[in-house]
């Protein structure tokens, strides 16, 4: 087993430096260099853009630019924006990496806590109406044309309803007497949201050993006073509203993202109960005498878990994906629509920092896959 | 089969009279046929099925439209103007089913014209999808060894990167057509997921008691790809092949509705147009955004579903019984 996942972290690595290779060629081999762009001024003579092409390193060979790229990337030094002009590569992504992470984490824990319970109770009642109406409810979900849904999402509860703000990440004429910027607030938002995972992460795991009758009366007890602490501290911080307003204007997305994503998980769990209730053991289960509900969650759905929690970790690498889309709709600035944007304005550095970026997020991903699998599921021999 | 054959019994002797190619035949038929019926005890995949024919009778009765009643000047999807109109886009009427667009072109034209390009594409991206997954799945799991790290490094690679982000990277920097997009996005799929999962197919078929029969028959390694493992892989390359017609679809429409993409007309790209012109959040003008997203939505549910009716088929885990 340890050789096993020493073996898929090595893999990962390498994978990561194809990836990385395969990014930087991928963009060195779109017509056109970014030094065109930068030499455009028709003043310049031939002489006077030769000499300034060389000093910026684009006459020398393509192996050799990437192995400066190369050093400098793991200096943490991504270059300079071109269109947020001065600003550097990695200081955008630090700044709009948490707003889509936080984004896309809240809406996939969400989806995938609804659809794993939707999808075993689906997978227990097969047959009639039921079946019929969520499978198909879940595949128009799931294959709907998401802009348009994001859109249909606006206009019901922000535009028409008015519940929520239509767009943006905060709203400027509240935030124009804040003492702080946003930047602030919300990684103390972030702060607070991990330390308070963390705690509840401990203190569930500390309620599975009372007495089944005192588990959920503790954990409900448990998240009361997190809240109530969480409340408390953000009332001090005299910044409350501030963080209220950026919540606010994270909802919708993250109603609309779980909406979407649900109906997947959805079909997916119900496929994996169904693969799992032919086993033994639920029958065996079943002839003990347990109680139907006991059968299911304790032993059903528990084996079914497996295909679902690697889906879970796998979904978390393709934030981009799904963040280029919803982001667009939503103006969230977050890293999709700073790739789109920087696509759409040929700024090079950006780019290729953003799909970085996403590969650091895949690597880690698959690797936590690969460890979940090997704990989850002993069955499983490792050579 | 035929060293097999005994010649003393009479009844296996007159069964290898009729040519080997008619027994071919009927056994392949008999196979449909036990599976069209698997397929249509699922009304999900009848359905499915359904919303394709309707899409393809809408494909097929354009040009013959454009022949017959519209006039090619004013429902042409691409250049057309209705001059008789004051306002556009003008709301539903007798003479525009679906109302035009802010450039005075007719909707319902635009729509029917489009399902061409969603079902070629579509159907090119599944074929090299196709093509490509069940070869290199053949091909790495039956040598092993270098080719298969080879191709499996490769599927991790793919797998890694987000499909949708490259492509819109790819389209913003390069011009892309909707040949080309086909092409890049079979490979993607062809030599990502859809490899790995071929792939694992293809070890279980290659333990398997007649792959070693043919080998001490004297079959080659061509032979034996070529014969024995592909032909069993095939009704789950079929199943791939639904799926990914769905994705194609989905991205092209993506794409399109970015404005990245060098094409004439397509359902993502009159979404565009709207968006474009300003009319995205104004719901009275709904002929403009809501015909196209649901071709969107209802083609790709199609192939899924369909997709789905295939793999309660192909996997008899699923099934009801």
């Amino acid at each position: 087993m340890r050789r096993y996942l020493i073996r898929r972290i090595a893999q990962n690595i390498l994978t990561f430096f194809l990836f990385l290779t395969a990014v930087y060629l991928l963009l060195d081999a779109q017509p056109g260099d970014f030094g065109d762009l930068y030499l455009a001024d028709p003043r310049l003579t031939p002489q006077q853009r030769a000499v300034l092409r060389a000093n910026l390193g684009l006459d020398r060979p393509v192996i050799e630019r990437y192995a400066i790229w190369l050093r400098n990337f793991f200096k943490g030094d991504l270059g300079i924006s071109f269109s947020n002009y001065p600003r550097k590569v990695m200081d955008v992504i630090l700044e709009r990496a948490p707003r889509t992470i936080i984004l896309f984490t809240s809406a996939t824990i969400l989806a995938y806590y609804v659809g794993f319970v939707m999808g075993k109770i689906l997978a227990w009642k097969r047959g009639g109406l039921l079946e019929y109406l969520t499978t198909v409810t879940g595949v128009g979900l799931y294959t709907v044309f998401l802009p348009w849904f994001a859109l249909m999402m606006v206009w019901f509860f922000a535009f028409t309803l008015g519940l929520f703000p239509i767009g943006k990440f905060l709203d400027p004429v509240l935030w124009r007497a804040s003492p702080v910027d946003a930047n602030y607030v919300f990684h103390r938002m972030l702060l607070t949201a991990s330390i308070s995972a963390i705690v509840l992460m401990v203190w569930v795991i500390f309620a599975q050993r009372l007495n089944p009758a005192q588990r959920r009366p503790a954990v409900w007890l448990g998240t009361g006073i997190i809240l109530a602490g969480i409340l408390l501290y953000w009332s001090s911080t005299g910044v409350g509203r501030y963080a209220a307003d950026i919540l606010h204007h994270l909802i919708l997305p993250i109603l609309t993202l779980a909406t979407v994503n649900f109906a997947g998980v959805m079909l997916l769990t119900r496929n994996s109960m169904l693969e799992t209730l032919r086993e033994d053991y639920i029958m065996a289960a079943r002839a003990k005498g347990l109680t139907e509900k006991s059968v299911r969650d304790k032993h059903a759905s528990r084996n079914a878990m497996l295909p679902v929690a690697t889906s879970f970790v796998l979904a978390l690498a393709f934030v981009l994906d799904g963040g280029v889309i919803t982001e667009t709709i939503f103006s969230w600035p977050g890293m999709g629509l700073t790739l789109l944007d920087a696509a759409q304005r040929q700024d090079v550095p950006m780019v290729t920092g953003a799909l970085v970026f996403t590969g650091v997020l895949a690597l880690t991903a698959h690797l936590l896959a690969d460890i979940l699998y090997a704990f989850l599921d002993p069955r499983i021999r490792y050579s | 089969m035929a060293e097999l054959s005994t010649p003393t019994s009479t009844p296996v002797a007159a069964v290898l009279e009729t040519p080997l190619w008619q027994v071919r035949l009927r056994l392949l038929l008999r196979g449909i046929k036990t599976n069209v019926g698997l397929f249509a005890e699922n009304p999900i995949g009848l359905v499915g099925l359904g919303i394709i024919f309707l899409f393809f009778i809408l494909m097929v009765a354009h040009p013959i439209m454009m022949k017959t009643v519209w006039d090619p000047n004013i429902y042409n999807p691409v250049t057309g103007y209705d001059p008789a109109l004051v306002a556009h886009p003008s709301p539903p009427s007798a003479t525009h089913l679906l109302g035009t667009d802010p450039l005075g072109r007719d909707v319902l034209s635009q729509l029917m014209w489009s399902t061409r390009a969603a079902f070629s594409l579509g159907i090119i991206a599944a074929l090299v999808t196709v093509f490509i997954a069940t070869t290199v799945g053949a091909v790495s799991a039956y040598f092993g060894g270098l080719v298969d790290t080879l191709f499996m490094r490769l599927a991790d690679l793919i797998i890694m990167t987000p499909t949708i982000t490259i492509l819109i990277v790819l389209a913003a920097l390069l011009d892309l057509g909707t040949i080309h997009l086909a092409v890049i996005i079979g490979m993607l799929s062809g030599f990502g997921g859809a490899t790995i999962i071929i792939k694992s197919q293809a070890l279980t078929i290659k333990v398997r008691t007649y792959i070693e029969a043919a080998r001490v028959a004297g079959g080659g390694n061509a032979h034996i790809i070529l014969r024995h493992i592909i032909p069993n892989l095939m009704p789950l390359s079929f199943l791939y092949m639904m799926f990914s017609v769905t994705s194609a679809i989905a991205i092209e429409a993506v794409l399109s509705f970015f404005g990245l993409l060098n094409i004439r007309m397509s359902w993502g790209l009159m979404i565009y147009t709207t968006s474009f012109a300003g009319y995205l959040m104004d719901l009275k003008k709904w002929w403009l955004i809501f015909p196209a997203s649901i071709s969107i939505t209802m083609l790709c549910a199609a192939f899924y579903l369909v997709g789905r009716a295939l793999d309660e088929v192909v996997n008899p885990r699923l099934r009801k019984r």
